[in-house]
């Protein structure tokens, strides 16, 4: 009744072709631009940005890049924690030797690093695939944690072996650093989110976007039809390393500020990013969104309704959540392997023939 | 010289120990592969739940306690009996047999046909949900296991190479153990699959599902019992490792030593595991013996994936592995 295309005319190709067609979703996309540009902002306060807001658009940036690797390129990654620290890292070095420039340019670039390392470790899916290569990124995982754990170069010699963000500033805001007020970390990882959402739908719509999605769905046929695997393949790691190196950058430089790699860094970051990917739906931008909101909501749900609420132990509360997470990820590999995303799609094709059935 | 050769070669020697240890979970991983499709990536969480379960059945702890102390405010910890370890093993055996039937019932026989990337991605699902239920049935606390192995080093092995070359090997007695175990582990698993109607059954589903349905043998019961086999083999390497190392989360971080152990000797076979776990296994040390000290050490991290994935773009397939021939 309210939800539906009847009336919305289409009189050109690229009115035809814009992500949101009906009327209604693209009002609300740009209502909830506007609540995340204009209003949160001015009534943030610091539990709601560490606790939720941060997290979840700075997860929301790795998942969308681990989605275009696995979700739309087919090849299962489980380096994403090494990806990245990679990021973290390239943007401290540059923080620190390069005081002057802005943070956005180190920030972009540290991806731009990631992509490249990403693409080392990409090289070889041309010969193996599947599992295979979901055991293979691993050595990346590790072999990265255990170089920026043992190179003192990496951490700049500091005697804990941790990594400090310096206080930058953008426009004269702080945005790292202690100093810095929730609404700036906000509204800078607001702004790579936006950029990366932007960049990720265009791309995966476009001719890269049907190569990654051919050689996901057979390999060896898309390569007779004339999709180079190296090419596909290689752009799929780089450009879902971009993301995830932005994604470590932000994490490290504006939420977290101070970072050990094993602690911050290691597998189960890997493990998180590849479950809010499935739980939000492969192959999917807003699944990103919705895996990332999900799984950075229910742990602090699980808190605050155990140990706020029922007044249960904090350990017993996380091994819980453990439990939940893992019967979730069955669960939606079981019944809805596309995920949220599927379930949202469902739920306005419902809407779009509401109150008729048919 | 000769001192460094003798040392290196003391190495060696403790990197085959450690490499059968692998071996071990290894096997896990290959049972079900063969017979299932399935890569299981819980193996590793499922040696940790046997190896909880056991100590939780030996000093007689209460399920849940925690859980029903949270709920109900009671102060539960302890039945107040002790469990002889021979009837403990054979307790959890029945637990992990239970589990297999619950893991078919629940996940298994819903993903059927899936792809397995897929399935791949519920174990690990199932691998969370196991160490949390793990945790919350029998606390996540460090424990001591103790079913009566001998630990320590090797007073016999140092007093006889003392003797003839002139310095004493210090070899682990559990070690030693562990390698008897596995070689005894590993001829019962080839002589089950080989000569008993349910072993051929096994490596029938393993050949062809299908053909091995339309003769009559029953999937689900062929699942079932390569679980409780791969849930066995996780009790014993639970065993050993927890021995050695405590009972605690990390016992299921064995699993990640054992998937490079697997890629190098190929999914599908059980001597790979074998090879491919006492390569890792030497490699490694020897790695960390002669080229840690100049790069920082803690190499054993991630020697073994580096190598396996170098071997890999070589040989995809892995050593013993079957070749992977695709048509469209």
């Amino acid at each position: 009744m309210f939800y539906r295309e009847a009336g919305d005319f289409k009189t050109t190709y690229r009115d035809d072709g814009q992500t949101f067609p009906i009327k209604l979703d693209r009002l609300g996309y740009y209502a909830i631009l506007f609540v995340a540009a204009l209003v949160i902002p001015f009534i943030i306060n610091d539990y709601w940005a560490n606790a939720i807001l941060l997290p979840f658009l700075i997860y929301a940036v790795a998942a969308i890049g681990l989605n275009i690797l696995v979700g739309y390129a087919g090849q299962v990654s489980l380096g994403t924690g090494g990806f990245m620290a990679v990021g973290a890292y390239s943007v401290y070095k540059l923080m620190t030797a390069f005081p002057d420039v802005s943070i956005i340019i180190h920030i972009l670039l540290a991806g731009g690093m990631t992509a490249l390392v990403g693409i080392a470790f990409g090289l070889p899916s041309l010969r193996i695939k599947g599992f295979y290569l979901a055991v293979a990124t691993l050595a990346a995982q590790f072999f990265l944690v255990w170089l920026f754990n043992k190179v003192p170069w990496f951490y700049n010699y500091s005697a804990s072996g941790q990594i400090n963000s310096p206080e930058r500033t953008v426009l004269g805001w702080a945005v790292t650093g202690p100093a810095a007020s929730p609404s700036a970390k906000y509204i800078i990882c607001l702004l790579f989110v936006i950029f990366a959402a932007w960049v990720a739908r265009n791309l995966t719509r476009g001719t890269y976007g049907r190569k990654w999605m051919a050689i996901r769905d057979m390999d060896i046929a898309a390569e007779i039809i004339g999709v180079n695997p190296l090419s596909a393949k290689l752009s799929a790691f780089g450009v879902s390393s971009f993301f995830v190196g932005i994604a470590g950058a932000l994490l490290f430089a504006v939420y977290l500020g101070a970072a050990e790699v094993t602690e911050a860094f290691g597998i189960n970051k890997s493990f998180l990013v590849l479950f809010m990917v499935i739980i939000g739906g492969l192959g999917s931008i807003f699944g990103s969104f919705a895996g990332a909101a999900f799984l950075v909501i229910l742990p602090v749900f699980l808190k605050n309704v155990l140990v706020g609420t029922l007044g249960w132990p904090t350990d017993l509360a996380a091994h819980f959540e453990l439990m939940i997470v893992g019967a979730l990820i069955i669960f939606f590999l079981i019944v809805e392997p596309h995920g949220l995303a599927r379930l949202w799609r469902l739920v306005k094709e419902k809407l779009r023939l509401w109150p008729f059935p048919h | 010289m000769m001192d460094q050769l003798l040392f290196a070669s003391e190495v060696f020697i403790n990197g085959l120990m450690t490499g059968v240890m692998y071996s071990l979970v290894a096997l896990g991983f290959v049972l079900i592969y063969k017979a299932s499709g399935v890569f299981n990536y819980a193996q590793g969480v499922l040696a940790l739940f046997a190896a909880l379960t056991l100590v939780g059945i030996m000093e007689g702890q209460i399920p849940f306690a925690h859980l029903i102390n949270a709920v109900f405010g009671t102060h539960l910890s302890h039945f107040g009996w002790t469990v002889p370890a021979v009837l403990a093993i054979i307790l959890t055996a029945g637990v992990m047999v239970i589990l297999a039937i619950l893991i078919e019932k629940l996940v298994l026989k819903h993903l059927v046909g899936q792809e397995p990337i897929i399935l791949f991605m519920a174990t690990i699902g199932l691998a969370y949900f196991l160490e949390g239920v793990g945790d919350v049935m029998w606390g996540a606390d460090i424990k001591t296991l103790d079913v009566g192995l001998p630990q320590g080093i090797s007073d016999a092995v140092e007093q006889t190479t003392a003797n003839w070359f002139g310095y004493g090997f210090f070899i682990d007695r559990l070690d030693i153990w562990a390698t008897i175990i596995a070689a005894l582990l590993v001829a019962a698993l080839v002589a089950f699959s080989q000569y008993t109607k349910q072993g051929r059954a096994m490596r029938a589903v393993a050949d062809d599902h299908q053909a091995a349905l339309s003769v009559g043998i029953s999937l689900q019961f062929i699942w079932i019992m390569v679980w409780s086999i791969a849930g066995f083999v996780a009790l014993v390497a639970g065993i050993m490792w927890g021995t050695k190392s405590g009972v605690q989360f990390s016992l299921s971080l064995i699993a990640l030593k054992a998937l490079p152990v697997l890629m190098l000797g190929g999914f599908t076979s059980i001597p790979g595991a074998i090879v491919g776990g006492l390569i890792i296994g030497v490699g490694e040390k020897l790695f960390e013996f002669f080229v840690g000290p100049m790069v920082g050490g803690a190499t054993e991290n991630w020697f073994a994936y580096v190598l396996a994935l170098i071997f890999l773009v070589f040989r995809p397939q892995g050593l013993f592995g079957e070749r992977i021939i695709e048509r469209v």
